[in-house]
């Protein structure tokens, strides 16, 4: 049951994946990336990682697609994907071989089972990793900066009052 | 072979497939940071799983939200240069910027 349902979201998150990518409509690929935030949170919820699956939810889904949207409205949703320079056979046969590569190194070294530890998220995130929760501090402070830059107007800077 | 442990790491091999699919592919530059959250999804997952897998949860959990606060912030300032980037050149093609000058 549990791995009927693993394969599920986790065959939908993929599904979601590749429409968000071929879809011409960015508001579309918007949604189709939100609906992977959910479906991820839920794996992740299962996977006993509940914290990571609110946060997931909450910034994935609720935050990022927020920004998304208002950035397709200030660009306009007429800025539409145009073709690859890449072939398309070509990428996909890179992208084959990659996968190929990750498989081949990634599935030997999965044990049977799940291991039980100890050591909890609070513990490991307010105790062990203090300096990466500075380093989290920071880095919302720059996402506050880059908030700011995404809702200025254009203001004419010092280089194009000179051109005039 | 269907366990969920491999289950988990398929997803997260076809995850990241379809995102460097994307990013071959892609020439808009708001795309690019849509495919960049694809790629950082798969990668929070395998954080996850590999903690688990590891006998310390707590540690990959905790390095998973890390890596979910880094990638919002990534978000951001990127869909800000995007507006930026379309508000000056008009265009969000990413060739065509990277041989515009001025």
């Amino acid at each position: 049951m549990e791995s009927i349902l693993y394969g599920l979201f986790l065959l939908g998150a993929v599904f979601f994946a590749y429409r968000a990518i071929v879809s011409k409509k960015i508001l579309s690929a918007t949604i189709y990336l939100a609906c992977i935030s959910a479906l991820m949170s839920a794996v992740l919820y299962l996977l006993g990682a509940a914290q990571v699956a609110v946060m997931e939810l909450s910034v994935g889904a609720g935050l990022v697609t927020v920004l998304l949207v208002y950035a397709v409205s200030v660009v306009g949703d007429d800025a539409l994907d145009p073709p690859s320079v890449v072939p398309k056979p070509l990428a996909f046969g890179m992208v084959g071989l990659v996968m190929i590569l990750l498989g081949w190194m990634a599935f030997p070294a999965i044990p049977a089972y799940f291991e039980r530890g100890s050591l909890t998220l609070a513990v490991s995130l307010w105790e062990s990793r203090v300096l990466d929760v500075w380093i989290q501090i920071v880095l919302i402070f720059s996402g506050v900066m880059g908030v700011l830059g995404l809702l200025s107007e254009k203001t004419p800077g010092k280089f194009e009052e000179i051109q005039r | 072979m269907f366990t969920p442990l491999n289950i988990i790491l398929f997803g997260v091999v076809a995850l990241l497939g379809v995102g460097f699919y994307g990013l071959l592919i892609t020439r808009n530059l708001i795309k690019v940071v849509m495919v960049l959250q694809i790629l950082i999804k798969a990668v929070v997952l395998a954080l996850v799983l590999a903690g688990k897998l590891g006998g310390n949860p707590g540690l990959g959990q905790s390095t998973a939200a890390t890596v979910i606060v880094a990638d919002t912030i990534v978000a951001v300032v990127g869909l800000a240069l995007a507006v930026q980037v379309r508000r000056r050149f008009g265009t969000l093609d990413v060739p065509k910027i990277s041989t515009l000058k001025g």
